[in-house]
């Protein structure tokens, strides 16, 4: 975690600022004066249990959550700002596309909005592997080919800041390769990627982690860092380890609830947010 | 608001509809066997059917749009493409014109089949010109498409939506004229009468049924229905927020 300070530290090498966020739903508080800094030009690994608030926290990021208190910025840019909607792409958990039209028609429709030229649209498709499957209409595919499309729309504007929630759920490990080897190739050409997950095997290919229980940071780091500083073996192990370190909770009540995150389940938006 | 991202919305919604030809099918058929079944049940009283026959064409596009359009935005609420859209460079009113224009495009379809079919094959009596009619039928649509955007914030799943369709049509249907005569309604119907947009659609097509001319009074009514239209669109813009909770 930065430091409790409420402004936030902007510089060259900073994507994103939080400081002093938070965000109550009802009498619910999903964040409680949260504060942290995502670096320019990284994949940060956004990782935690089902319901910790990661989708919320890319919510608020993007600029389509309420928030009670704090200040969010994205490239010195107050979260939400009219300037920003061209420069995030961000795929939701949901795939949000229009299931009753071609894979073409999706991306051509939110092309025009983005104002880029029909033609983005099949380098796009061939990007995320789809550029046989133009004419298919999105209802007939299979969900991994469904959350590509999804992706697609978000690669539409070479945008330099891609929010992605889950964007590997129910893939195979093949196109969960080709996906993340994507990713680095975008980050290496300059793209800021936070990238949500509760596999957390995943980790392995971040520059950046985030760990995050109940709404709160529990550790901004590196892969090598958190295995060394946690002596376990896999990420999963180092994750339980700090829970347990950080929390006076006992660890067989937590186990099951990490074996279900990682089962790929598809988590209740409605249930996003802590118990706090 | 750019006329490149409300055409493009528009291209997208009547391409979502012509994916669903049953839809299409519906909206265009339904009308004309009513009117028929109308013509049928007033076999004998010929009159009966002239009377009502018209100010019924100017309620099926409102039933029909408003349907249509808080199912269709019930779903891009619930599909996450709403907020895809509203987090894009996208400006509301791109949105909600997109929608008036396809749904109106449907709306003067289905309205010049009907017409054609209820006076060309009916023998329904329309003293006033066809292209008032046409045109009225087109306002009751964008009307329907703008309380369907309004209500459909309300809705939580497409089941209530469909819910409300009875709440906001049926007091109107009762109350516009069409089973009793407005002047003849109770003080307090009457004043609640006035209060409906589709009581002015109504009184517009009654006139156009038995006028020669379409009077300033039936101009004032269509530009009234024209007014709720707009007021609709302006609620709907206001439930479309950027934010949600």
């Amino acid at each position: 975690m930065t430091g409790s300070d409420s402004r936030p530290t902007t510089s060259n090498d900073t994507a994103i600022s939080v400081a002093g966020l938070t965000v109550r739903r009802g009498s619910n508080s999903v964040f409680d004066n949260l504060n942290l800094t995502i670096a320019k030009g990284k994949i940060t690994g956004l990782l935690g249990p089902s319901g910790c608030g990661k989708t919320t926290l890319m919510r608020v990021i993007v600029g389509v959550q309420k928030i009670t208190d704090g200040d969010v910025r994205v490239f010195g840019q107050k979260a939400g700002s009219a300037g920003l909607r061209e420069q995030i792409g961000y795929v939701t958990q949901d795939v949000s596309v229009y299931d009753d039209l071609s894979v073409e028609q999706n991306l051509t429709y939110f092309a025009r909005i983005l104002g880029l030229p029909d033609s983005r649209t099949s380098e796009v498709a061939a990007t995320v592997g789809l550029e046989d499957q133009l004419g298919s209409l999105v209802r007939n595919m299979s969900g991994g080919q469904r959350s590509r499309v999804s992706l697609a729309v978000a690669l539409l504007g070479h945008p330099p800041l891609l929010i992605l929630d889950e964007p590997t759920v129910g893939l195979d490990p093949l196109l969960r390769k080709e996906l993340w080897d994507l990713f680095d190739s975008l980050a290496a050409a300059g793209t800021t990627l936070l990238i949500s997950s509760h596999v957390m095997d995943e980790a392995a290919r971040c520059d950046r982690l985030m760990l995050m229980r109940e709404g709160k940071i529990l550790s901004e780091t590196t892969v090598p860092e958190l295995l060394a500083s946690t002596e376990a073996h896999d990420v999963e192990g180092a994750f339980l380890a700090l829970i347990t370190h950080t929390t006076s909770l006992p660890l067989p009540d937590l186990a099951p609830n990490l074996d279900r995150a990682a089962e790929a389940t598809e988590p209740d938006p409605e249930a996003e947010g802590g118990q706090s | 608001m750019t006329a490149k991202r409300t055409w493009a919305t528009t291209r997208r919604v009547i391409a979502q509809l012509r994916r669903d030809p049953r839809s299409i099918a519906l909206m265009i058929v339904v009308p004309i066997v009513l009117m028929a079944l109308l013509k049928w049940v007033f076999d004998d009283q010929p009159q009966v059917f002239n009377e009502i026959g018209l100010p019924l064409l100017g309620i099926f596009p409102f039933i029909t749009m408003f349907l249509i359009t808080s199912v269709a935005t019930l779903r891009e609420r619930t599909s996450g493409t709403l907020e895809r859209l509203l987090a894009m460079p996208l400006g509301k009113g791109d949105l909600i014109i997109g929608y008036q224009l396809a749904f109106g495009f449907f709306a003067f379809i289905q309205s010049l089949v009907a017409v054609a079919v209820a006076v060309g094959l009916l023998g329904l009596d329309v003293v006033g010109p066809l292209w008032a009619v046409v045109a009225v039928s087109v306002l009751v649509a964008l009307l329907g498409t703008s309380m369907g955007l309004a209500v459909s914030a309300f809705a939580r799943t497409e089941f209530q939506a469909v819910q409300f369709m009875p709440a906001v049509v049926f007091p109107q249907v009762l109350l516009c004229g069409l089973l009793a005569p407005r002047e003849s309604m109770a003080p307090v119907l009457r004043f609640i009468s006035d209060l409906l947009p589709l009581s002015y659609a109504v009184d517009a097509m009654t006139a156009i049924s038995t006028q020669p001319d379409v009077s300033g009074v039936t101009w004032r009514n269509m530009a009234i229905v024209a007014g709720f239209a707009i007021a609709g669109l302006i609620v709907g813009a206001t439930t479309l927020p950027r934010q949600s909770e």
